[in-house]
């Protein structure tokens, strides 16, 4: 059954004791994964909605991915630490610890065949590490500005990095070498009045059939310090490298994509957060308006889509994770008396 | 108004302007600040006493988590941890690595609770040492400590602010004092606009019309001398004075490891002038650091802005401490307000008067001290809770003056800190 966002609804709502920061889906669709502003990474039991913690890093974490086969868990912290973790432990405990980075993590990514594991932050650096062991394979210094996000190409050739100023960089990832660079400078800006840079490649995606890259972040940024700039994803053709759409909100003026991802059927979705609250978009590839908005119920911060293609998880400063379904409700079941 | 003096008399300012006017006619372009007109003698014993003050200013509310108060691992500490500084038990927020390595020529107050979290109100409130009061406006910091400090054998402007923006005017930071204690911007690290000699005039023409000048005013403060009048005057001499000691503006003057060892951005470049004036004779320079009002992303934004700040801040302070001068200068990082310890929903803290931190070192203050203290996560104050007019009253201590004394204006005793208020005593060494 194809995602269905007008028939978007939220079915289900797990509850943490501190505000969420990010989340993931584990690969086998056990669990739901998110962190939290109180330094832990929380697991929830899909199917039992049993809540574990996860805690040994020194701050917050702003990153996770999965090992390909599900059975690790990469978390990436402000500590500069990455750290392995068992994803189906009934204590979890930390089976890796590796000093990664000079400033906080903010991305981490696998590769599709599972070989290698990619991490970028502060420090401007992208590294390549094995999965296996976590030993360095190299580094690949070049951006000017903080890193955002990373992505693997699916075809694992190539890995991408984006940072505050807009810049992508596509990376070989067998030899470290900057094959070229995506120009996303919409997303950024330079207010003077505040002296500050803002903005960034908050995220990347790639889809459909790989042939157009997304990247998810901000602008109008009239006041940064004061949060009030619109969502915007920009379109890439992979092959020419220009933007086809800049895709936007209908009456957003307080928001940030978070997290830009496509749906199985090809249709762009993006998580907005923000003083305009939580809001999910919806574009179809010619669409510069969402052909559709749904609202959360708080402020959303980070997003990710369930392997059946119809759930997105959000996690929110209200302490919530939110599991939004795109497909009708279901009817309430009879219960027998 | 007929001018009244402090102690008097009309004498200072004939003094003054005798003095100025010798030099005038003997030394032609100078170059240096005091040690250009003294003996040398003179300059070291001058150079020993004279007490300064660089004040830096974190615009739009530093947080004091972030900064000088953190609270790693609450639920209001955000990402960053706490790191140990050169003074034992002492720790400050992992974005100060540099500053940390300093801290045992600083002391922290902890405990500031202004109750105001309005940012005219704040600045106001920390910079004079005063709660507004309708229909009343008092000096700011920089300009009492000018006034109080002033001297003959002083050339340069009492006052200095260097700035981002454009340079030359006066600030309207001296109230009661006049404006010839209000601070001078000086904007880009540059020099003041219009200091240098224009190629048509030559250096005699320059002495000729000043001679002239001269010669006018003295005649018409014969008969018609106010305070007003005295203020043009003064403020005629003391552009000449930039004018002929403009070198001391030039950064480039400095050292080229300097200059890397500071940055080359603006702060750093401000910081590194800061030195260079004090070490030249000002008596008060202000610095300022922007932007920290993060409502939005403050973590990012404090980890942008301390990035730049921590670098050149420890160095100047290490400069001063290396080069002797600190025992002589003190330094002053203030912030209008903090933040909230509440994290809000755009990862952003608010503004935040009723539990935060000044940090300040230098002359007569205890090295590597802390007083107040706030609760577990940085809601309230919890030991030696202080307002913005105990910081002023201990600021004029620290720089040997008395702050109970009064300034006489027009006839009137004008108290030079808020008489409500008392200085940490046990911050003063």
């Amino acid at each position: 059954m194809p995602a269905d966002p007008k028939q978007a609804h939220v079915a289900r709502e797990f509850v943490h004791g501190a505000p969420l920061i990010t989340c993931r889906f584990d690969p086998k669709s056990r669990y739901v994964f998110a962190t939290g502003e109180d330094r832990a990474i929380i697991r929830w039991d899909l199917a039992s909605g049993a809540k574990t913690e996860f805690k040994a890093h020194d701050s917050w974490v702003r990153a996770m991915v999965f090992s390909t086969d599900g059975q690790f868990l990469v978390t990436a912290g402000c500590d500069d630490m990455l750290m392995w973790w068992p994803v189906a432990a009934e204590k979890p405990e930390p089976v890796r610890k590796v000093k990664a980075h000079n400033g906080w993590i903010r991305a981490v990514a696998v590769s599709t065949d599972g070989q290698f594991l990619a991490s970028a932050g502060n420090d401007r650096i992208v590294k390549l590490w094995k999965m296996a062991d976590g030993a360095p394979v190299r580094e690949m210094p070049g951006h000017e500005k903080d890193i955002y996000s990373l992505q693997f190409h699916p075809s694992g050739l190539h890995l991408l990095s984006a940072d505050l100023k807009g810049t992508v960089h596509q990376w070989e990832v067998a030899t470290g070498k900057l094959v070229r660079t995506f120009d996303a400078k919409d997303l950024y800006s330079y207010n003077g009045g505040q002296g500050v840079d803002f903005g960034g490649v908050r995220s990347l995606a790639l889809g459909p059939g790989n042939k157009h890259l997304a990247c998810g972040g901000l602008y109008q940024a009239s006041n940064p310090l004061g949060a009030v700039h619109e969502p915007i994803v920009l379109r890439f053709d992979w092959e020419s490298q220009k933007v086809l759409k800049k895709h936007v909100s209908t009456d957003i003026k307080n928001g940030v994509i978070w997290r830009t991802l496509f749906l199985p059927d090809g249709m762009l979705v993006g998580c907005s957060g923000g003083g305009a609250g939580g809001i999910l978009l919806f574009w179809g590839e010619n669409d510069e308006k969402p052909m559709h908005q749904f609202k959360l119920p708080d402020t959303a911060r980070e997003m990710d889509l369930h392997p059946d293609g119809l759930q997105l998880a959000t996690v929110h400063y209200g302490k919530k994770l939110i599991i939004t379904k795109l497909a009708p409700k279901e009817a309430p079941k009879e219960v027998k008396k | 108004m007929k001018c009244t003096y402090e102690c008097g008399s009309a004498e200072h300012t004939v003094a003054r302007r005798q003095f100025l006017g010798g030099l005038a006619a003997g030394a032609g372009m100078f170059i240096g600040g005091l040690d250009t007109f003294a003996t040398p003698a003179a300059v070291a014993q001058m150079t020993r006493d004279q007490k300064r003050l660089i004040i830096v200013r974190m615009h739009g509310g530093l947080s004091q988590l972030e900064s000088w108060d953190p609270k790693p691992n609450t639920d209001t500490g955000g990402p960053f941890r706490a790191i140990p500084t050169s003074v034992p038990g002492i720790h400050i927020s992992e974005l100060l690595p540099y500053t940390a390595k300093q801290m045992h020529h600083l002391a922290l107050v902890r405990g500031i609770n202004t109750k105001n979290d309005d940012h005219g109100k704040g600045t106001y409130m920390m910079l004079t040492g005063r709660h507004p009061t309708p229909g009343q406006t008092f000096p700011e910091l920089g300009a009492v400590v000018a006034r109080a400090m002033d001297n003959s054998a002083l050339t340069l402007p009492g006052h200095i602010n260097i700035a981002n923006g454009g340079s030359g005017g006066r600030n309207n930071d001296a109230a009661y004092l006049g404006p010839k204690y209000a601070s001078i911007s000086l904007g880009g690290a540059q020099p003041p606009a219009y200091t240098t000699r224009p190629a048509n005039l030559t250096e005699q023409t320059v002495q000729q019309q000043d001679e002239f000048r001269r010669k006018a005013n003295d005649r018409f403060a014969g008969r018609r001398r106010t305070a007003e009048t005295d203020a043009y005057v003064q403020s005629f001499e003391q552009a000449q004075e930039l004018v002929r000691q403009r070198d001391v503006f030039d950064l480039s003057k400095e050292p080229q490891k300097d200059h890397e060892r500071y940055g080359t951005h603006e702060f750093g470049k401000h910081c590194l002038l800061a030195r260079r004036l004090v070490e030249k004779g000002v008596t008060c320079v202000q610095v300022s650091h922007s932007n920290y009002d993060t409502h939005n992303e403050n973590f990012e934004f404090h980890f942008e802005q301390l990035g730049e700040f921590d670098r050149p801040f420890a160095t100047l302070v290490g400069d001063l401490a290396e080069r002797g001068l600190l025992q002589h200068t003190m330094i002053v990082v203030l912030s209008e307000f903090g933040r909230t310890p509440r994290i809000n929903q755009y990862y952003g803290r608010d503004h935040w008067g009723h539990a935060f931190s000044v940090c300040m070192g230098g002359a007569g203050l205890q090295r590597g001290a802390v007083v107040g203290k706030t609760n577990a996560n940085g809601t309230a104050v919890t030991e030696r809770q202080v307002d913005a007019g105990h910081l002023f009253h201990t600021y004029l201590r620290a720089l040997g003056l008395n702050s109970r004394h009064h300034f006489n204006i027009g006839g009137q005793k004008q108290p030079m800190a808020d008489p409500a208020f008392a200085a940490i005593d046990e911050l003063i060494a």
